[in-house]
């Protein structure tokens, strides 16, 4: 009983939520002078991954491919879910249906740029 | 019988590759696997409904092709041909979460890519339709030009559409593979672009559907309250173990007790009946009755692991073992080694860096396994009251915790000196998916009991069985010479042996029977309980034996008791560990030394206890 009338509410939530558009992929380079690293978001906030860069390029390759075949790929929404410490590292980000922990090196490899808010 | 399709299971961690293999294979299966994450590949068989033969692997789960750790590289090396002796699969089964496949696809096409040919099986579609996400698989299989079946891999009935494609598969003429080379970062790109175009043909969802997940995890993922929540989890698991196991271990106690009873009463005193009750009842009857215990403590490791929970657990806690040199990563080994460390050691090859997996290895052993168990729930049951401390905790519950704590603590005090002591390590990614929570599947969990509770009696049946009897045979030969006064076993080979021991042993208090114990327990660590039950029952010189708890109660003093706890915080691998530990790390360095600096610390361990305790008591 419980459990219908839950799955019944959640049916008719999940409808009445609109869908948001699917964003348009774009090149890895198309870094915009507003994007700053992933390790500046503040929590809960939604962002737009700008570009997956890496500071040392040779070094960090099998990380930044691994990165994006995660699906940190630009044009992707991400949020930041929770804080370890001390140090705020690592760091829990929300991407799509499913959510993973990065230490501050892997998220300085991420640059987002924030998602203009929309009121309804 | 020779199968006549081989297929391989591959997917990225988490979407039901295993639940679908126990689906296909049934209880068939042809190797056993350690519960907990698949980091070899199993093989099974199965028959589909028009008779064919079908030979399925499970592999570790990857993200890609492209690994970054040896349990990826395992599924690569077999799905490109490339691991030697053995062939490419002929059909790849690519298993997907529905509720996940904006990160799953990508898998796909990457193994389409492979030239061989590829079946989705497009897994949890119960889940996904809940959560409102449509999949219309018939565009699916038309972006992707590879057949698409759904299935359910926690149903009974969940793989009929998988079995039936299955069952049509004609094999190519000729195999098409292609050799795998390694992506760079465009290519990796547009494939991301692809799947992302297939996405969003094929898949709509609704975009709140991680609501409960986001307030789980703020509570669970909190600096504070995550930390509380998992001290609470894990001191539960102890509580429990000790206090819900008791009626269960109560019955099988009344039953060894009783089939003891029987023997003994119907058989005529001698070689015979001494070999039954003393070698055979009283020492694999010792070890049996810890099967609720350790099922208790599987239940809950298998249930945290089903549900999501554990690298929540790791990233709470990756910062703190960053401080003794691990990462988070290290944490799920560790606690699986809590079971028992084999499973525990081959779970370290998810962990990417070679020095972290290492020293992950170097220290499982310190984790309390449930081998141990026995141990201390035999010492704690007869040397700790069994009494409520502030009216909701048990007291030899709270011993437990404690030992299991300084296992803990010991292990990070280890892995700080191996950094303290090795060479400056690069700083290395964490990068751990936080998959989206579920329910623990209730068939997989009795599933896991019951294989756990078969590798249980099958070692007391052969291993444990065998070597009480050799111990019964020591014990009882040569016999006493006529007119001797003590017991018999003084005068046998283990009571000789025994004498010689006690003499290294006597500086941390252990008796010659303690000594004995400890030989077997190399063997098996429970086997030192069932060893010292066998001890016990032959060197009882009034008439019938007590039970095992209640006779070392009255002949250990508390100092002797607590130090063979310290010692078994510490002891020394059993063979089967250290013989894990040779074949992951492919040498016999690592597992002699773990040997040599576990008997070290044991040693020293035991002797502080042994004086503390005597200079507490005596002062």
């Amino acid at each position: 009983m419980l459990v219908e009338t839950l799955k019944a509410r959640f049916i008719r939530y999940a409808r009445s939520a609109k869908s948001l558009p699917v964003p348009e992929p774009e090149p890895i380079a198309a870094s915009s002078a507003s994007s700053f690293s992933l390790c500046e978001l503040e929590l809960g906030v939604t962002a737009t991954v700008a570009s997956i860069c890496s500071p040392e390029p040779e070094q960090d390759r099998d990380l930044v491919l691994r990165l994006i075949e995660l699906g940190f790929v630009p044009g992707e929404r991400l949020r930041v879910i929770a804080h370890g410490q001390p140090g705020n590292d690592p760091i829990a980000v929300r991407l799509g249906g499913t959510a993973f922990a990065l230490r501050r090196l892997e998220a300085g490899c991420i640059r987002v740029t924030r998602v203009p808010v929309i009121s309804s | 019988m020779t199968a006549s399709l081989h297929i391989a299971l591959l997917g990225n961690p988490n979407c039901g590759k295993t639940a679908l293999f126990n689906l296909l294979t049934g209880s068939r299966q042809k190797v056993a696997n350690y519960p907990g994450v698949t980091v070899e590949r199993k093989a099974g068989l199965f028959t589909t409904a028009s008779g064919k033969r079908v030979r399925v692997l499970d592999l570790p789960g990857a993200y890609s092709l492209n690994p970054v750790s040896v349990d990826e590289a395992v599924t690569r090396d077999i799905v490109a041909g490339l691991r030697a002796g053995e062939q490419a699969p002929d059909l790849i089964v690519c298993v997907t979460d529905a509720t996940n496949l904006k990160l799953n696809l990508r898998l796909v096409i990457e193994a389409k890519r492979l030239g061989l040919p590829v079946v989705i099986a497009l897994n949890m579609t119960d889940v996904a339709r809940r959560r409102g996400i449509r999949v219309d698989s018939a565009r699916l299989e038309q972006e992707l030009d590879v057949p698409v079946v759904e299935t359910v891999a926690v149903h009974r009935d969940g793989a009929r559409a998988l079995l039936e494609r299955l069952d049509m598969f004609a094999l190519p003429r000729e195999s098409n593979l292609v050799p795998w080379s390694a992506p760079n970062v465009d290519d990796v790109l547009a494939v991301q672009r692809e799947v992302r175009r297939i996405f969003a043909a094929a898949v709509q969802e609704p975009p709140a559907e991680m609501r409960v997940d986001d307030a789980i995890d703020r509570v669970v993922l909190h600096p504070f309250w995550g930390l509380a929540v998992l001290a609470a989890t894990l001191f539960l698991m102890f509580q429990a173990v000790f206090s819900w196991a008791q009626v269960p271990m109560d019955g099988i106690k009344a039953g060894t007790d009783s089939l003891r009873d029987t023997v003994r009463a119907g058989l005529p005193p001698g070689m015979l009946q001494s070999l039954l009750v003393d070698g055979v009842i009283a020492g694999a009857g010792s070890v049996l009755v810890f099967l609720p215990q350790i099922l208790l403590l599987f239940l809950f490791i298998l249930a945290l692991e089903d549900s999501g929970y554990l690298p929540r657990a790791a990233f709470l806690l990756d910062r703190t073992m960053r401080t003794v040199g691990l990462s988070g990563r290290s944490f799920i080994p560790l606690l699986s080694s809590h079971a028992c460390a084999i499973p525990g050691v081959m779970a370290t090859r998810t962990i990417s860096n070679w020095r972290d997996r290492l020293v992950t290895i170097m220290i499982a052993p310190l984790m309390a396994c449930s081998a141990r168990l026995p141990v201390y729930a035999l010492i704690i049951g007869a040397f700790v009251p069994n009494r409520a401390v502030w009216g909701v905790f048990n007291l030899q519950g709270l011993v437990l915790f404690v030992l299991y704590v300084s296992g803990v603590v010991a292990a990070m005090c280890v892995a700080w000196a191996f950094k303290y002591l090795g060479r400056k390590a690069p700083r290395q990614p964490l990068l751990m998916e936080l998959p989206s929570y579920r329910w623990p599947n209730l068939r997989s969990l009795v599933l896991g009991l019951i294989e756990r509770a078969r590798i249980f009696v099958e070692r007391v049946g052969t291993i444990i069985l065998a070597l009480m009897v050799l111990l019964w045979f020591i014990s009882s030969f040569p016999a006493a010479p006529a007119g001797a006064s003590g017991p018999a076993i003084q005068y046998s080979l283990a009571g000789i042996a025994g004498r010689w021991l006690e003499v290294a042993f006597a500086p941390i208090g252990f008796n010659w029977q303690i000594s004995i114990a400890l030989i077997p327990g190399l063997a098996a660590r429970e086997v030192a309980v069932g060893a010292l039950g066998t001890v016990y029952a032959l060197s009882a010189t009034g008439e019938a034996a007590a039970q095992l708890g209640p006779t070392i109660a009255q002949s250990w003093s508390l100092a002797t008791a607590f130090s063979l706890l310290a010692w078994y915080v510490f002891a020394p691998q059993c063979l089967a560990t250290l013989a894990t530990v040779r074949r992951e790390t492919n040498s016999w360095r690592y597992p002699l030394f773990m040997a040599a600096y576990l008997f070290v610390l044991a040693y020293l361990a035991s002797f502080a206890t042994y004086h503390a305790t005597l200079f507490w008591m005596g002062g």
